[in-house]
Order: C-alpha cells, then sequence, then structure tokens
C-alpha cells in the first residue's frame, strides 16, 4: 500500500500510558472464556457418550463397539457436513434454510446419476457438489448483492431446490452401486472418521485465510469490516456457496447411506443443521464460533436419538423429549456461558 | 488550496531559519477539499466547504456539534462521497470509493465512531489485513505477541492483546483504534474527537504520538471539543459553521473561536447555581451500599440540590448511577426516597411515579434511545399508559405534550416526527431529559451527559439543569469534566474506590480540589505526574 515508507525505527515511548505492565489474565483463561461455547459442546457430547454407553451397558451388557461407533459416524455425517455449511454461513450473520432442498436435490441427482465406473462417479460427485455450490452462489447473490434478508431468500430458495429435487427424481429409487457406499461410509469400519478430519482440517485453514477472517469481521460488524477493507458482497457469496457445496456433500452421504434417492429425505436438515450449530455453541446472530463446535452438534443431536431409542421410549414421543434435551442443552450451555464470562 | 503539486520530502521538512517548522501558506498541501457539499435526506451537512492541511501540520477542527465536521472526516477519509466538490491529495483530485481505498492514498482515519469487531480480539483488530502469515496462512498463534510488541513500541503496556475488543474499557479500544490507525505512519491522518473517552494522561499520549508522526511529516487533522487541548497541540485552527468553514486561523482565543462558532456571544458557559432553600427534604438518601467491592457508602440528595459526583475514571460511578437506577440493583445498601425505604429491583420500578427517578446515560445510544423512531414516540414512551384510552394512545395528547416539551427544552429538531438518531448528540441528550420531564420524575441521574457535547448545546444543558434544580428536582450529577463539576455543582462527592474520598462545597470546591482529592494516595503509586489511567474505566458494560 502507498504508505509513506520511513526508516522502521520504534517511535520513542517516552510518553507511556502507564509505565509498567499490568497483571493480565493467563492466556489459558482467555482460550477458556472466548472457546466457550466449544468447550462446552465437546463436553456435552462427551455426557451423551458415556450416558450412551451406560444405557447400552444395561441393555446389552456390554459396551458399544465397533458396529455401534459405525453406524452412528456413518448416520452422523450427512448432518455434520451440514452443519459445518450452516455454521460458515450463520458466522456472516446470516442463516441458510435452503439446506433441506439442496439435500434433496444431490440426493436425488446421485441416485439418478451414480452408476458404473469409477471416473464416472467421481466426476458425478463432484458435478453435483460443483451443482450445490451454484444453489449457493444464487443464495449468496441475492443476499450479498441484492441485500435482501438471507431468511426470506434461502426460505423461498428451499422452495425452489425442493421443486427441482422432485422434478428430478418423482419417486423414491434408483441405485447407488455399493462401491460407493463403500468408500464414503463403509459399513464396516467408521472410514468415515477421515473424512471429517478432512473438514477439520479445511476448517482450520479456513480460519487462518483472509476469507476467514473476513467471515468472521462480517459477522462481528458488517461496517467496520468493509472500513477494514473486506469485500463484504464477495465474503458472503463466497460463504454461502461453501455452504451449498457442503449440502451437496451431505445429499450424497445421504445416498450412499440409503443406497438409493428420496427428493424429500433432505427435508429435515434445515432444521437439523441450525439445532446442530446452535448446540455447537455458535453464536447465531453472526461473529462467533467454530465449525468444530458444529461437528459435535451434530454428533449430540443423533446420540441423543441413540439415547431414546435405547431408553424404549416410545417412538411417538420421540421428538417431545429431543426437543426436552434440546431446550435442556441450550439452557445449559447458556448459564455455563454467562459463568465463564462472569456475570455481565 | 492547490498551490503545491510535488509530493512532500521524505522525513521531516527542513527547518526556515527563524521561523515556524513550515510556512503554512507556501507548505505542501497534503490533503484538501475544495468546495464539497453533502446532504442526508433534506439536511445539508456541507455547504460548499473548503479545507486544507499541509504536510507536517497539526490542523484542528473546530466547530459545534452539526456543523460539518464529522461529515468532512468521512469525505476525506473515503467513507462517504461528496455530493459535490472534489478531495486533493498532494495536489491532485483523488475519488474515494471506500475507506480502505483511502487507505491506499495513505489516509489514515480514526472515525468518530468506533469500528472495532467485539468478539474478536485486540490482536485481531490490531493486525487484520496485516497478520503474520507462513505458507498464506495466517500464524494464530503469533498474533498477540505481535500486537504486544507493536503496543510496547508506542509505549502501551496494559491493555491486553488476547482480550476480546468487546472486554476491554472504552477509553482502551479508543486507543486501539488510534494504534490501527498509526502504525501505518500515515501521510494523512485524519482523528475524529479522538480525546472524547481518554482522561489526560491519556491524551498527552496521544499528543506525544501526534508530534511524532507530524515532525516525520505527517498531516494531522483532528476535531475536539476541549479548548486547552485544541491549543496545546494544533498549528492552525479551522472554524466550521453550518456547514462551511468560518475561516483557518492561528493563535486565536477561546471567546473568539466560540463567537465565531456559533455566530453569537456566550457571555458566561456556567450560569449561576440557584440557592438551596435552607430547609430542603431530602429526596434520595442512600446508606451503606457496596460500590467497586468497598462498602460503606452513602449520601443524601436534597430536592433542588444539584450533587455531582467526581473521581477518576474506574471507581464505581458507573455502578452507582446504574445501581440506583436499579440496572443491575446495587448489591447492598438501603435507599430511602422522600424519608420512605424504596426497593429498586429493576428500571421499571426506579420510573415508577411514586419514585420517579430517572437516569440519562452518556451513551444515549445504547441506553435510552431509540434512534429509529421520531422524536415524538423517544419523549412519550414511559407515559403511554398514561397517554391511551382503551390501548389506544390519543394522537392529539400525545403530540401536545410532545410539542411542549420541544419547546420549553430548546430541542432542535425540523419536526417531532423526525427520527432521533438525526439530531445531533446534545439534543438526544435534551429528548431523553425531556422523557423523564414528561414522566413526573423528580430525581435525575446525570451520568456523564455532556461528554461529546458542543460548547453551545453545553451551555444550554447547564441552563436546564439549574432551571430544574429552580423548580425541585433532585439531580445526581456524574462529569469527567472536573470544571463543570466545580461550577454546577451545590456540593461533589470525589469517589475513590468505591469509597467517599472527599465531600467538597463552597469555597472549598474548585475544580483543583476535585482532583487533588480523586488522586490523593494514588499520585504514589503511580509515576505522580497528572491522572493515572486505571486498567479498567468502568465502561464495559
Amino acid at each position: 500500500m502507498g504508505w509513506l515508507s520511513l526508516p522502521a525505527t520504534a517511535m520513542p515511548s517516552d510518553v507511556a500510558i502507564r509505565p509498567q505492565a499490568v497483571h493480565r489474565r493467563p492466556r489459558a483463561a482467555h482460550a477458556l472464556g472466548q472457546n466457550a461455547g466449544l468447550i462446552l459442546a465437546a463436553l456435552i457430547l462427551a455426557l451423551c457418550i458415556v450416558g450412551f454407553a451406560a444405557m447400552f451397558w444395561v441393555q446389552q451388557q456390554r459396551l458399544p463397539g465397533n458396529f455401534e461407533i459405525t453406524s452412528t459416524v456413518n448416520n452422523t455425517m450427512p448432518l455434520a457436513l451440514a452443519a459445518i455449511g450452516q455454521c460458515i454461513v450463520v458466522l456472516t450473520r446470516g442463516i441458510d434454510l435452503s439446506v433441506g432442498g439442496v439435500v434433496d436435490l444431490s440426493n436425488a441427482l446421485a441416485a439418478i446419476w451414480l452408476t458404473g465406473g469409477v471416473l464416472h462417479m467421481i466426476g458425478v460427485s463432484v458435478l453435483i457438489v460443483l451443482i450445490g455450490a451454484v444453489a449457493g452462489l444464487v443464495n449468496g447473490l441475492l443476499v450479498g448483492l441484492g441485500r435482501l434478508q438471507p431468511i426470506v431468500v434461502t426460505l423461498a430458495t428451499l422452495s425452489i431446490f425442493q421443486g427441482v429435487a422432485i422434478r428430478v427424481l418423482p419417486q423414491p429409487g434408483g441405485a447407488v452401486p455399493s462401491g460407493y457406499t463403500d468408500v464414503l461410509v463403509n459399513p464396516d469400519q467408521p472410514w468415515a472418521l477421515v473424512f471429517l478430519a478432512v473438514a477439520i482440517v479445511g476448517w482450520m485453514g479456513l480460519r487462518r485465510s483472509r476469507l476467514g477472517v473476513g467471515i468472521f469481521a462480517i459477522g462481528n460488524d458488517e461496517s467496520s469490516a468493509v472500513a477494514l477493507g473486506v469485500n463484504a458482497i464477495r465474503t458472503k457469496v463466497i460463504a454461502y456457496m461453501i455452504g451449498g457445496a457442503l449440502y451437496a456433500l451431505a445429499g450424497l452421504f445421504l445416498a450412499a447411506n440409503a443406497t438409493a434417492g428420496d427428493a424429500t429425505t433432505g427435508d429435515g436438515y434445515t432444521l437439523t443443521s441450525i439445532v446442530a450449530v446452535v448446540l455447537g455453541g455458535v453464536n447465531l446472530f453472526g461473529g462467533r464460533g467454530s465449525a468444530v463446535g458444529a461437528i459435535c452438534g451434530a454428533f449430540i443431536t443423533t446420540m441423543i436419538v441413540n439415547i431414546l431409542f435405547f431408553s424404549r421410549i416410545n417412538p411417538l414421543y420421540q421428538s417431545f423429549y429431543e426437543g426436552l434435551f434440546l431446550v435442556i442443552a441450550v439452557v445449559f450451555g447458556a448459564l455455563i456461558g454467562r459463568l465463564v464470562r462472569g456475570t455481565r | 488550496m492547490t498551490e503545491a503539486v510535488s509530493p512532500p520530502p521524505p522525513g521531516p521538512l527542513p527547518q526556515g531559519e527563524g521561523e515556524l517548522a513550515f510556512a503554512p501558506r507556501s507548505a505542501v498541501t497534503a490533503i484538501a477539499a475544495t468546495r464539497v457539499s453533502k446532504s442526508f435526506g433534506g439536511v445539508r451537512a456541507l455547504r460548499d466547504a473548503s479545507f486544507a492541511a499541509a504536510a507536517g501540520e497539526v490542523h484542528a477542527l473546530v466547530g459545534e456539534n452539526g456543523a460539518g465536521k464529522s461529515t468532512l472526516i468521512k469525505l476525506l477519509g473515503g467513507r462517504l462521497p461528496p455530493d459535490s466538490g472534489t478531495i486533493q491529495c498532494d495536489g491532485r483530485a483523488i475519488r474515494l470509493t471506500g475507506p480502505a481505498e483511502a487507505v491506499a492514498h495513505g489516509i489514515g482515519t480514526v472515525f468518530q465512531e468506533l469500528t472495532l469487531l467485539p468478539w474478536m480480539t485486540v490482536a485481531e483488530n490490531l493486525l487484520i489485513g496485516r497478520e503474520p502469515r507462513a505458507f498464506g496462512f495466517i500464524r494464530r498463534a503469533e498474533l498477540a505477541p505481535a500486537a504486544d510488541a507493536m503496543l510496547a513500541d508506542l509505549g502501551i503496556h496494559h491493555i491486553d492483546p488476547r482480550a476480546l475488543a468487546a472486554d476491554i474499557s472504552l477509553a482502551e479500544r479508543q486507543i486501539i483504534e488510534i494504534v490501527r490507525v498509526i502504525v501505518r505512519r500515515p501521510r494523512v491522518l485524519l482523528l475524529d474527537e479522538p480525546t472524547s473517552s481518554l482522561v489526560e494522561r491519556e491524551v498527552a499520549w496521544l499528543f506525544a504520538r501526534i508530534r511524532e508522526l507530524s515532525a516525520a511529516g505527517t498531516a494531522v487533522v483532528f476535531t475536539s471539543h476541549r479548548w486547552k487541548e485544541i491549543t496545546s497541540i494544533a498549528d492552525r485552527i479551522t472554524i466550521f459553521r453550518n456547514g462551511a468553514e468560518v475561516g483557518t486561523f492561528t493563535g486565536i482565543d477561546e471567546s473568539e473561536a466560540i463567537t465565531l462558532m456559533t455566530g453569537q456571544q456566550v457571555e458566561a458557559l456556567y450560569p449561576p447555581c440557584p440557592a438551596l432553600p435552607a430547609d430542603a427534604r431530602p429526596a434520595l438518601a442512600l446508606a451503606d451500599a457496596t460500590v467497586n467491592g468497598s462498602g460503606g457508602l452513602g449520601f443524601s440528595l436534597a430536592a433542588g440540590e444539584i450533587l455531582g459526583v467526581g473521581g477518576l475514571a474506574g471507581q464505581g460511578h458507573r455502578e452507582l448511577f446504574l445501581g440506583l437506577f436499579g440496572a443491575p440493583p446495587l448489591r447492598h445498601g438501603s435507599i430511602r426516597i422522600d424519608g420512605r425505604a424504596a426497593r429498586i429491583a429493576s428500571p421499571a420500578d426506579a420510573i415508577h411515579a411514586r419514585l420517579g427517578l430517572a437516569l440519562v446515560p452518556e451513551d444515549r445510544k445504547t441506553e435510552g434511545l431509540l434512534l429509529p423512531l421520531p422524536v415524538r414516540d423517544n419523549l412519550t414512551l414511559p407515559i403511554l399508559s398514561r397517554l391511551s384510552r382503551l390501548g389506544v394512545i390519543r394522537g392529539g395528547a400525545e403530540q401536545r405534550l410532545s410539542r411542549e416539551m420541544i419547546r420549553r427544552l430548546g430541542i432542535r429538531t425540523p419536526s417531532m416526527a423526525q427520527p432521533v438518531g438525526a439530531l445531533s448528540g446534545g439534543n438526544q441528550q435534551k429528548v431523553l431529559v425531556g422523557r423523564w420531564l414528561l414522566a413526573d420524575s423528580r430525581i435525575l441521574l446525570l451520568y456523564d451527559v455532556t461528554r461529546g457535547v458542543d460548547i453551545a448545546t453545553k451551555h444550554e444543558i447547564y441552563e436546564l439543569m439549574t432551571r430544574l434544580a429552580g423548580e425541585g428536582k433532585a439531580i445526581l450529577f456524574y462529569s469527567s469534566d472536573t470544571e463543570e463539576l466545580a461550577h454546577l455543582c451545590h456540593r461533589v462527592l470525589v469517589l475513590r474506590y468505591g469509597r467517599i474520598a472527599a465531600e467538597l462545597a463552597p469555597p472549598a470546591l474548585t475544580a483543583e480540589a476535585i482532583v487533588a482529592a480523586a488522586i490523593h494516595d494514588m499520585a504514589g503509586s503511580d509515576s505522580g505526574d497528572g491522572l493515572a489511567v486505571t486498567a479498567g474505566d468502568g465502561h464495559a458494560e
């Protein structure tokens, strides 16, 4: 930048505001306070896992083994990916209700396009993820360039994407080759954790990139971020595109799990992805949170369902107890959060 | 305005013999605005205004609120485009499409509204856009040490770079905002009211930085409402009135400047305090309250009295004022209103007609007014139930009461339908006071209400306060301006560590006595020259 170039000598510090350093909070205290949401999500997840193991022990007289872990991981993969996408959009102080529509569309396309050879399947998968990104591009352009409310835009595009999905696959069906299933959600081993690890590494990279800083900055205060040189429109568009690509990926994992397609199977992901983001300690008003927390939130959601299943609760009341758990978790989280940040 | 075309020489300007380091008329113009205009809706903030600052000078921009100073800074800093007219940088006309582009031209701006990102750390805020990187990725572990080094270089050791911007005090946020701009050593530095939330020591720090930059050839433009500061640092002063410049001066005195700023003579800044009747009954009595961690705070405030509260920042003033208003309530202590014990658990209790307490905070934007709503609605909000019949607001009565209050307080607004956010700061304060008068409040808690308010409006607020005291209102008045306390109050309590360190009444009540009581035993623990800065100044919410 065109600043006056001067010798890099430090300015004389003859006028110090305070002569010497004052007592500071230890580094760990800052880390704890600033990551309270993430740490709490991990704790709740740990609690859920312990609770589930105990419940399992009572019923089966053994601890959950490879099969239980694998099926839990495989069942959670679509939600975990959708939650990461939702998290990135929420961090920009947006929200994405079109998740369900993109998952539906991706799922439907996978059911009719996935056939035959390895290269073909890779090509189709990439194409579907790109279609998801294009869906995100539509959202992003409307929100960023059109300056429209994210909730309105994505509510409308949700319906549109759902409609396209139904058009693509009017009846549930199609078939996903078993080889595809084995690679994405191997039924014998929790290989899918590798994809999750890749996603976390990707998140850490994003966090350390100009784009990531921009996402957090506009979620904190958009006009300040713009004053600091962040391109708010581009940042938002890319955030929604990453979201769309991840929802499409979620649809592929869903198809691999079910080995078939259904153009309505993804509808629930709109709300569950938001639930996972909230449980993961991501602030719904943007600027604060972590995708790792959102992943924890996704696993908490699955674990709650598992616990309910093993506690032999009448399936008719399942959603009642899910809601109850959610409220308890959120209240608990808010209380702890207040405690950690002091009384303010 | 545009006489110079050559870029400024790198480094300090050559010293002339027997004259100033620069001669304004022949010096290099670093930044200029020529016949710029800017309107917001129907309001013309700037009309054909011109301004120029030379490289290496410190140029103060003074004027009442609403004179166009902030708008001019926003145009020069690239935050707003002018409707007409041109901006020149180093003699060339430039078009700024945004603050980032102004930065690219070497123009660094500290706007009046703070722009720190609240949920990011001090280090992230300081280094945004220029973070230490490896292989293209930000090295997050190095952010805090790099920020620490940057702050230490500038003589700041008390701000923790790992803290969130939301968790540091207002003064600290202002300092970080300034640091973020000056570390880039801009060729043009624009500061819009940089000192309004700073205490003396911090101002001294800022001025030392300003002198270093101007010695290196930076043109520094700043606005302030504190005349002492202006005369101590500015080489030249440009006065603005009604959206255009009145003129540029050297060596002008305060009363001349005020006359030029207001277009009228302000006789005496402080109106005389009305005499306190000998039999004044206590309106508010506080006993044994715990503030700032220490207990035993108590005082009594009589009807018709202006009781000042002074002291250094961070001594519990804010906690006391918010506590009396129930937001949140004081942890201990008993409050008696008109001799009867009162329980104030929330602002709703405090406002209640029987108690009649009212708080006017310094931060009107977040703590009192609904900025997008009209003046009328902001005035009548707490008394809507009284103005309603069967749940429907009687529009006629609302209009009448609002019109009366606007006239009585001299609120300068084009109409009562004007959104409060469009008024100047001082007039926003008046709307808040008016609201509580309509609600029949008898005890007014005024917390630093004149901060960042121009002199003419300050004068009106002072007159309003003395008039209200004369009408029997009890006023508890905290101010960071000790002159104000000394001139307006019947008595002043100086708080230190949450306790009353001194109670001053005439003739012992002077600004010097307040400062002395405030720093009495603190002077020894710090370096002792002037006011010490405490780590938190009580502005955190």
